[in-house]
C-alpha cells in the first residue's frame, strides 16, 4: 500500500495489530455474553448433572480354620448417603416415615453431614434394613441428592474365638492422617487377626464415578470410565486354630477366668487360644458396636482382656522343667543326683515349705512330686557355681537359659497386643541390693518359679512345645496361609534352638510323663495316652490361688502341646490338669469318653465364688 | 544516582499492576478449582495451589532480579540463551519425561519444568536481536527467510515432543514480523484466509467449498474486469486455494493422529458426543454458562467443586472463572487482558531500539495467542490444544516463562532512553 514513509506504514500496520485484537477480544465477549445470559440451557446441564463418587468396597478376606472350615465371613448392608449439595425438594414427610426417624432428626442430621461436606456423601443412616432398603430402591429418585451405598461386615460361623479374631471398626482420625488409603466412613482391622493381616484382609478399594440426572438416576458412568478404578477383593487367611477344639476350650472355661493355649510343636502352629471370660464376636459388628463395646468396657470381669496373650503370671512349680534341665545343661546336678526332703528347706535364715511326698528324690522324682526342696537346691548350685567371678555373670547365664524358651520377649509373629512378660535382670537386683548385695538365696524363690517372673499363658504354652520337640521351638503363630491353603507363610517356618542338650530334655520329658502316670497329675490320666505334664499352684494374694497345667501328648510323637490356667481354682492337679487332659483327648481321638469327668469341669463355676 | 536504589524507577506501573493482579486472580482460581473439603488450609504444598504459591514467589524474584540486571545484557546474549533454550529442548527430548503423551517435562524434585516454556522467551529474544541487526532500508526475502528460521527451529523441536499447542503458539510470532514489514498485509490476510478456509474444509465437503470459491471467483472477475491482469491473478488464486482446501481434507483424513482428529471434530461438530471426546468441552460450557450474570462466588461452583473438568487448574482454569465470578468477573478478567496487550503495544511503540520494539511486539503476539486460544477453546470457539492461560493457569513454568517475558520488557522500557 503507498504510504508516504515508513512511519506512516508503522503505524497504520500498528493500528491494524491492535483492530485484530479488539476484535477478537470483543468476540470472546460476545461468546461469553451467549454463554452466560442469552443460552439458558447451560443453567439446565448444570443442574442436571452431577458426579456421583461411590466407592466400591472389596469383600473383605474370609477366615478358614486350619481344616478348611469357615469361621468369618461377610454379609452385606446397607449404609443410606447423602449429598448435601445435591439435596432438592424432597418429599420429606415420606422419606421420614420410611426410615422410621423425626422431622428433627432429619433436619440435624442434613446440618451435620452438611457441615462434614456440600459435596462429599455422608452416611445419612448406617446398615438401613432389608425391607427400608427395598424400599428405598423403588423411591430413590423422588430423593435426589440421596443414594444407597453396600457395605460388608463381619458374621462369625461360631460365636468363639473373640480376642483371636479381633474386631473391624471405623478408622479413627489418626490412621486418615498417616495413611492416605483410608477416608473417613472406611472400616479398619482394629485387633486381633483382623489388625495383624489388615492389609491382606482388606484388599483394594475399587472407585466409579457416575453421571447421575436430574431424577437421581444414575445415567452412565463418567467418561466412559476412564476414571475408575476397580475393587480387588482381599485374601483369604487360613489359620492355624482347630474350630472344633477352640469350641470345645471354650465350652470348658465356662465361668471360669484363665486361657487356655494349645500348640502344635512340631510347626509352632497355635491349635486353640482362649481367654475366658470370652463374649460373642457378633456384639463388635453393626450398629450396636459402640454401645456393646462400652458395655464390655464397663465389666467387671473384664472379657476385652485377652489373658493367653496379656495376663502375665509367676508360673509357679510349672517352672520347674525349665530350672532342672539349666541345672543339668550346667552339669551341677546329674539325673541320679539325689537329694533328701524334709518337708522344709532351710538356707541362711530363708525356709521354703513343701509338700509330703517320699525321700530322697532325683531329678525325675523331684519333678514328679513337684519337691521345692530340690529345686531350691539346684537353682542355688546353678546360681553359685565357683567358675564365675560374680553373681551378675551366673545369674545372666541363668537367666539367658530362660530367656531362650522365650520369657521376657514377644513373638512378633501375628499375634497383636502380646506382652513380654516379665524376667529381671542382675541390674535390677544391682539396684535393690546394692552391687553384689545380692546371693543365690536372695533370689531363691526364682528357683520355684516366684518371684521376679511373669510369664504369659502363649509362653508357658511355648516352653512346653520346646520340651516335647526336645530343645527347639516355632514361634507361635495363628495364620498358616495367606490367599490359598497351599500358599503358606514361610516366616515362621525357622526353629529357634534352646542352648541345652535333647538328653536333658529327655529326661524331663520323662519326669512329665511320670507325673501325669502315677504323680501329682495321675488323677488327670488319659487311657492309652500317654502324655507329660506338670501341676502349678500360682501364689495369689488377692484371694484363691491360680491353678495351673502344662502338658504335652503323646509323650513319643507330640501332636500338641498346652497351657491351661485357671484362676482362682485352687490347685493345678484338680483343675488345670483334668481340663489339659480332655482338651488333649478331645483333639487326638477327637471325642471325649469321659463323661463324668468332663460333666465336673463343665459345672465348675470359678466366677460365682470370686466375683 | 537515585535509581540505583529503586529498581522500580521508570518501570511502567499499570503493566506491573496489571501482572500483579492477574497472578493473584489465577493464584485464587486455582485454589478454588482444586480445593478440597477438610484438606489443609491456604499453603497445602501437596494441592495445586500451594506448590503454584512457590512459584509465585520465585517469579517475583525474578522479577525483581530482572529489574537489576544491565540492559544491554538481554540485546548482547540474546544468542546465547537462544542456544541455552536450543540445548534444553533437545535435552528434555533425551532425558525428559512422558506427561500425558508428551515428552515435555524435566522432573526436579516435586516440581516439573517445561523448557518450551521457556524457548518462547529465548525465541523472543534471539528475533529481537535478529531484527534489530538488520540494516538494509527494505527488507529482502532472505531476511524474512532467515528470521523464518529463528522460528521454526525450536517449534520443530518442540513439535517432536509431541507438543502440537505450544508449536501453534511459535506462529504468533508473525504478527511482530508483521509490524517489521517483514511480513505484507496480504500475506497476513492470506493467512487468517487459510485458518478460515482450513477449518471450513473440515467442516463441509470440500467440493462444495470449491464450487463457492469458485462462484466467488466468477463474480469477482464480473466487477473487477475492467483492471487488467485481475482476472488471470484471480483465476490463479482459486486454483490454489481449491488444492489448498482439498489438501486439508486429504491430510485430515490422513495424516493426523487420532486423538487431534477427534479433538477437531468435537469442535467441528459440536458436542454431540457428552460422555467422549467432547466430555471436556461440554462441561467446560457447561462451568462458563451455569456462571450466569454474578457467578456463584468464590467455592460455590457446583461444576468446579465436584470436578467436572480435568485440567482445570491448568489449560481449564477460565472455567473456574466463568462458573465462580460470572459474566461480569470473566468480562473484568478479559479487559485486564485487552489492557495489558494495548499497554504492551503501545510501550512497544515508544522504544527507541529496534530490539526492544520487536521484542516488545514478540511477547505481546505470544501473549495475545495464548489469551485468545485458552480463552476461545473453553468456550468452544477453537480447537481444544493444550495451552494454558497466561500467569492464571497453574504451571510453574508457563508462570515463570511469561513473567521473564514482561520484566524484561519492563526493563528495556524503563531505561528507552539509554538503548540506542
Ligand atoms: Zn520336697
Amino acid at each position: 500500500m503507498p504510504f508516504r514513509d515508513h512511519k506512516h506504514a508503522f503505524t497504520y500496520r500498528k493500528n491494524v495489530i491492535s483492530t485484530i485484537i479488539i476484535g477478537v477480544t470483543v468476540i470472546l465477549l460476545l461468546r461469553l455474553f451467549v454463554l452466560q445470559i442469552l443460552d439458558p440451557s447451560y443453567k439446565i446441564f448444570a443442574r442436571s448433572n452431577y458426579l456421583r463418587h461411590v466407592t466400591d468396597y472389596p469383600s473383605r478376606g474370609l477366615i478358614y480354620d486350619r481344616n478348611g472350615e469357615l469361621l468369618v465371613y461377610n454379609e452385606v448392608h446397607y449404609d443410606l448417603m447423602v449429598i448435601p449439595g445435591q439435596l432438592s425438594e424432597i418429599d420429606t414427610l415420606l422419606f421420614c416415615d420410611m426410615l422410621g426417624i423425626s422431622q428433627e432428626t432429619f433436619e440435624s442430621r442434613i446440618l451435620q453431614a452438611r457441615r462434614h461436606s456440600r459435596f462429599r456423601p455422608s452416611v445419612f443412616e448406617r446398615q438401613i434394613s432389608k425391607t427400608t432398603y427395598a424400599a428405598f430402591q423403588e423411591k430413590l429418585f423422588r430423593f435426589p441428592g440421596f443414594f444407597v451405598q453396600p457395605r460388608n461386615l463381619r458374621r462369625y460361623t461360631y460365636p468363639m474365638a473373640t480376642h483371636t479374631f479381633g474386631y473391624v471398626g471405623e478408622v479413627g482420625p489418626q490412621v486418615i492422617g498417616n495413611d492416605p488409603y483410608y477416608r473417613p466412613g472406611d472400616y479398619i482391622g482394629i485387633s486381633g487377626i483382623e489388625r495383624a493381616y489388615e492389609k491382606e484382609l482388606r484388599g483394594q478399594k475399587g472407585l466409579r464415578i457416575r453421571m447421575v440426572d436430574v431424577h437421581n438416576r444414575e445415567i452412565g458412568s463418567f467418561q466412559e470410565g476412564r476414571y475408575d478404578t476397580l475393587a480387588v477383593a482381599g485374601k483369604d487367611l487360613y489359620t492355624t486354630l482347630d474350630a472344633s477344639l477352640q469350641k470345645y476350650g471354650e465350652k470348658l472355661m465356662h465361668n471360669k477366668r484363665g486361657s487356655i493355649v494349645a500348640i502344635e510343636p512340631a510347626t509352632g502352629e497355635i491349635l486353640t487360644l482362649v481367654s475366658a471370660p470370652a463374649f460373642d464376636p457378633g456384639l463388635l459388628v453393626g450398629r450396636q458396636r459402640t454401645r456393646n463395646y462400652r458395655a464390655l468396657q464397663n465389666d467387671t470381669l473384664n472379657p476385652l482382656f485377652n489373658r493367653a496373650l496379656m495376663a502375665q503370671y509367676p508360673p509357679g512349680s510349672v517352672f520347674k522343667i525349665v530350672s532342672t534341665a539349666i541345672a543339668l545343661q550346667e552339669g551341677v546336678i546329674q539325673p541320679s543326683t539325689r537329694h533328701g526332703c524334709a518337708g522344709i528347706y532351710h538356707t541362711q535364715g530363708i525356709s521354703i515349705r513343701c509338700r509330703d511326698h517320699p525321700s530322697p528324690v532325683d531329678a525325675i522324682t523331684s519333678i514328679k512330686h513337684s519337691c521345692n526342696t530340690y529345686a531350691s537346691i539346684i537353682f542355688q548350685r546353678t546360681i553359685n557355681q565357683p567358675h564365675f567371678s560374680n553373681i551378675q555373670e551366673s545369674f545372666s547365664r541363668w537367666r539367658d537359659y530362660v530367656s531362650s524358651f522365650g520369657v521376657g520377649q514377644i513373638f512378633g509373629s501375628d499375634l497383636s497386643h502380646e506382652l513380654p512378660g516379665i524376667i529381671a535382670t542382675a541390674d535390677y537386683y544391682d539396684r535393690v541390693y546394692g552391687t553384689n548385695g545380692w546371693r543365690s538365696q536372695t533370689i531363691l524363690s526364682l528357683g520355684i518359679g516366684q518371684g521376679e517372673l511373669g510369664v504369659t499363658p502363649v509362653q508357658l504354652a511355648n516352653i512346653t512345645a520346646a520340651i516335647a520337640n526336645r530343645g527347639h521351638y516355632y514361634t507361635p503363630h495363628l495364620v498358616g496361609a495367606i490367599g490359598h491353603p497351599d500358599n503358606r507363610q514361610d516366616r515362621f517356618a525357622l526353629a529357634n534352638n534352646i542352648p541345652i542338650d535333647p538328653e536333658h530334655f529327655e529326661t524331663i520329658a520323662e519326669a512329665m510323663r511320670q507325673v501325669t502316670n502315677d504323680g501329682t497329675a495321675s488323677f488327670s490320666r488319659i487311657p492309652d495316652i500317654p502324655m507329660a505334664g506338670k501341676t502349678g499352684t500360682v501364689q495369689n494374694p488377692h484371694g484363691e490361688n491360680h491353678s495351673v497345667f502344662v502338658a504335652f501328648a503323646p509323650v513319643e510323637d507330640p501332636q500338641i502341646a498346652i497351657s491351661v490356667i485357671i484362676e482362682n481354682a485352687g490347685y493345678g492337679s484338680t483343675w488345670a490338669a483334668p481340663l489339659a487332659s480332655l482338651m488333649i483327648e478331645k483333639y487326638l481321638t477327637g471325642e471325649v469318653n469321659r463323661s463324668w469327668f468332663e460333666q465336673r469341669i463343665l459345672d465348675a463355676d470359678f466366677i460365682t465364688a470370686n466375683p | 544516582m537515585k535509581r540505583q536504589f529503586n529498581i522500580f524507577h521508570n518501570v511502567d506501573k499499570p503493566v506491573l499492576l496489571l501482572y500483579l493482579l492477574l497472578v493473584l486472580i489465577g493464584w485464587f482460581n486455582i485454589y478454588a478449582a482444586d480445593y478440597l473439603e477438610g484438606q489443609a488450609g491456604f499453603l497445602n504444598m501437596s494441592a495445586s495451589h500451594g506448590r503454584q504459591f512457590i512459584w509465585i514467589l520465585i517469579s517475583l524474584a525474578t522479577a525483581a532480579a530482572l529489574l537489576m540486571i544491565h540492559t544491554k545484557f538481554f540485546s548482547g546474549f540474546a544468542w546465547v540463551i537462544y542456544g541455552i533454550a536450543l540445548l534444553m529442548l533437545g535435552a528434555v527430548l533425551l532425558f525428559g519425561v512422558e506427561i500425558n503423551a508428551t515428552r515435555a517435562w524435566f522432573r526436579i524434585g516435586g516440581f516439573a519444568i517445561q523448557p518450551s516454556e521457556f524457548a518462547k522467551y529465548a525465541t523472543a529474544l534471539a528475533l529481537a536481536a535478529f531484527v534489530s541487526n538488520v540494516r538494509a532500508k527494505r527488507t529482502k526475502p532472505v531476511h524474512l527467510f532467515k528470521a523464518l528460521l529463528v522460528l521454526v527451529v525450536p517449534a520443530i523441536m518442540v513439535l517432536l515432543q509431541n507438543d502440537v499447542g505450544t508449536t501453534l503458539v511459535f506462529s504468533a510470532f508473525s504478527l511482530a514480523l508483521y509490524r517489521e514489514g517483514y511480513i505484507s498485509g496480504l500475506w497476513l490476510f492470506m493467512a487468517g484466509l487459510a485458518i478460515v478456509l482450513f477449518i471450513l474444509a473440515l467442516l463441509f465437503n470440500e467440493f462444495i467449498i470449491i464450487g463457492v470459491l469458485a462462484g466467488i471467483t466468477i463474480l469477482l472477475i464480473f466487477f473487477l474486469r475492467n483492471k487488467a491482469g485481475v482476472a488471470m491473478r484471480l483465476i490463479g488464486l482459486f486454483v490454489l486455494l481449491s488444492v489448498y482446501v482439498y489438501s486439508v481434507d486429504y491430510a485430515f483424513e490422513h495424516l493426523l493422529e487420532a486423538h487431534h482428529k477427534s479433538r477437531i471434530e468435537v469442535l467441528l461438530h459440536g458436542a454431540g458426543d457428552t460422555q467422549g471426546v467432547g466430555y471436556n468441552l461440554h462441561q467446560s460450557k457447561i462451568a462458563i454458562g451455569s456462571g450466569g450474570l454474578w457467578g456463584k462466588g468464590f467455592l460455590q461452583g457446583t461444576q468446579t467443586q465436584f470436578n467436572f473438568i480435568p485440567e482445570q487448574t491448568t489449560d481449564f482454569i477460565f472455567c473456574t472463572v466463568g462458573e465462580e465470578w460470572g459474566f461480569v468477573g470473566s468480562s473484568i478478567l478479559i479487559i485486564i487482558y485487552l489492557s495489558l496487550l494495548l499497554r504492551l503495544i503501545a510501550l512497544a511503540e515508544r522504544q527507541k531500539s529496534a530490539f526492544s520494539r520487536v521484542f516488545g511486539y514478540a511477547i505481546s503476539s505470544v501473549l495475545f495467542f495464548h489469551f485468545a486460544i485458552n480463552i476461545g477453546m473453553t468456550m468452544g470457539l477453537v480447537p481444544v490444544i493444550g495451552i494454558p492461560l497466561p500467569l492464571i493457569s497453574y504451571g510453574g513454568s508457563s508462570l515463570w516463562a511469561m513473567t521473564l517475558m514482561l520484566f524484561t520488557f519492563l526493563k528495556l522500557d524503563a531505561e528507552r532512553l539509554e538503548m540506542t
